[in-house]
């Protein structure tokens, strides 16, 4: 950029000049996307988040973190999320280290079947778990003629059923950051631990894990974080009696029409979120720098 | 000719490799399941959830096509989704640009506030607009919907395009302004058409991220209906396998999107995300 200043130089005074000018333009430019995200976005969220003290009292946060019934729907949110999250860990480190060590054709394969539901409509991949989780579902169905079980399990509607539906949602969150890790670990780091003799399964846990690390604490953080405010995936799967936090919210403001206590949900949830987000962050940045 | 320790070395890496596939081969299957059983079962002639089908019929795809709501629903999640994608990049480039290239005082801030909408919650989102709207009588106007869809879809675009423009030679730019190109000159003939492909991706992603999205729909629409919302509700009260003739035809649609940006953009895959 400096180059444009200096042949500018001649013609439209000093160059810091002409840098302020060209910065204030970029500020400008800046200018449409802030207004609407301040109209859009921040007001309103600003303005939910003060109904729930409306009157200036806490007894909307008194309810929601004192009654039994709403501190059951947080810990469940979060029993789930962490469930979910460690459930997406699992199956999505193995896929990853595949899609790391993959030949050309291999990897391309197994990206397109890992991106592929990452693009498919989540209401259609969750009809499609109703269909393979119900009673008289697919899984069910194939368990039974096979003769692993006489009766058909309960997959559907509660807990477990959530939890599958989520994982699928999300494994894609989680595989993409940890391939990217693995990818950037050195392979000459591997070759000089086996060269100094160390076995496979040294090598893995004291140098591979360790190097990709940094994958997994940012896709546990971003399955996590998503997990928490998850709304579609419970509201269908869990057939009504799963609440998470986003379910609750959604009846208090369209069916029970209370608003002042969906404000303290959900500003419940956001400073949690956010928290989360930014301890989360912090702490990878840390290792970050001590890795460097 | 190998030695002994080699071809030991050779066999275990093999062996690994094959536990490998065994471990992977059930969660591929494990991801693709749900997208394959639908195919079937929108060809099912049976009125109500069987697998395997008794039968072939075309019967739930006559039904998507004869029925007005479902293509009103249709058509307007198609406006919708195509004014988001036009108003996500309006904003969004500009943004892009300003963020990248910007040293002004309150660029961060910026930046933090314009990805926020990917972190908070869009139940939150959508409770906090739906406030202000029913306030301003927006609630079932279509640009309703797409203006807060553009809030959500954003996020993609900056980040796609600002790794772009990082990304980008701006000696290039520089050697048109050189040439004597005026700066809107050399944005436009040299630097615009260096990023198309992150344009067309992020324009695929912000299309995708509102023809998909319920939620906010779900608060803003009022009487009126959008496809996911169409689809939400049958999902809820009557499981018909329309749905999964719905579901077959949204595969297929988002499917065309993506050959596009793979056509026009340079592979548009989520890593294009991940990788900022």
């Amino acid at each position: 950029m400096d180059a444009i200043a200096t042949s500018a130089h001649a013609h439209r005074g000093s160059p810091a000049a002409i840098e302020r000018r060209r910065q204030r333009m970029l500020a400008a430019l800046g200018v449409p996307a802030l207004a609407l995200l301040a109209v859009l976005f921040a007001y309103p969220v600003l303005r939910l988040m003060a109904l729930s003290m409306e009157g200036g009292s806490l007894t909307w946060y008194a309810k929601a973190l004192g009654e039994s019934f709403y501190l059951e729907v947080f810990w469940i949110t979060v029993r789930i999320a962490v469930i979910v999250t460690l459930a997406t860990l699992v199956l999505s480190y193995p896929i990853a280290y595949f899609l790391a060590t993959a030949t050309h054709l291999g990897a391309a394969l197994g990206f397109a079947l890992v991106v592929l539901p990452l693009w498919t409509s989540i209401l259609v991949r969750t009809y499609a778990w109703m269909v393979l989780l119900g009673r008289n579902g697919v899984v069910n169905k194939s368990l039974m003629a096979v003769g692993i079980i006489d009766e058909p399990l309960a997959l559907l509607h509660n807990e477990l059923g959530v939890v599958i539906g989520m994982v699928h949602v999300l494994m894609p969150y989680m595989v993409l950051p940890v391939y990217a890790a693995m990818r950037r670990v050195d392979p000459d780091l591997l070759q000089a631990a086996e060269g100094l003799g160390a076995g496979a399964l040294r090598i893995f846990y004291r140098v591979f894990l360790p190097l990709s690390a940094q994958g997994i604490y940012a896709g546990c953080t971003l399955v996590f974080v998503l997990s928490v405010g998850f709304f579609i995936t419970p509201a269908l799967l869990g057939g009504g009696r799963v609440i998470m936090i986003a379910v609750l919210i959604e009846q208090q403001v369209r069916e029970v029409l209370n608003w002042s206590f969906a404000s303290a949900l959900a500003t419940v949830l956001l400073v949690g979120t956010i928290a989360i987000y930014g301890l989360a962050q912090r702490a990878i940045g840390e290792r970050a720098d001590g890795a460097t | 000719m190998s030695t002994p320790a080699a071809s030991s070395r050779n066999l275990r890496a093999r062996l690994r490799r094959l536990a490998l596939g065994l471990v992977c081969a059930p969660i591929f299957v494990f991801l693709m399941l749900p997208l394959v059983v639908v195919f079937p079962l929108s060809l099912s002639s049976a009125p109500y959830l069987q697998f395997p089908p008794p039968g072939l019929s075309w019967r739930w795809y006559q039904s998507y096509f004869g029925d007005p709501v479902w293509i009103d629903a249709t058509v307007r999640s198609l406006v919708i989704g195509a004014t988001t994608t036009l108003a996500s990049l309006a904003v969004g480039m500009p943004l892009a640009f300003s963020l990248v290239r910007g040293r002004y005082w309150g660029r961060k801030l910026l930046d933090r506030l314009a990805i926020a909408p990917l972190i908070v919650p869009t139940i939150i989102i959508s409770v906090a607009i739906y406030g202000l709207f029913a306030k301003l009588k927006l609630i079932g106007a279509w640009y309703g919907i797409a203006l807060a869809h553009t809030i959500l879809a954003l996020p993609f675009v900056i980040i796609i395009l600002g790794a772009s423009l990082r990304g980008l030679d701006e000696n290039l730019e520089q050697a048109a302004l050189g040439l004597g190109a005026s700066r809107w000159q050399a944005i436009l003939r040299v630097t615009l058409p260096e990023i198309r492909p992150s344009i067309v991706t992020a324009a695929v992603l912000a299309f995708i991220t509102s023809f998909d999205e319920l939620v906010v729909a779900m608060f803003l629409a009022g009487p009126q209906m959008t496809l996911p919302k169409k689809m939400f509700d049958n999902i809820r009260m009557e499981i018909d396998p329309t749905i999964a003739a719905v579901s077959v035809l949204q595969i297929l649609i988002i499917t065309a999107a993506l050959l596009i940006a793979q056509r026009f953009g340079r592979g548009a895959t989520p890593m294009d995300i991940n990788g900022a």
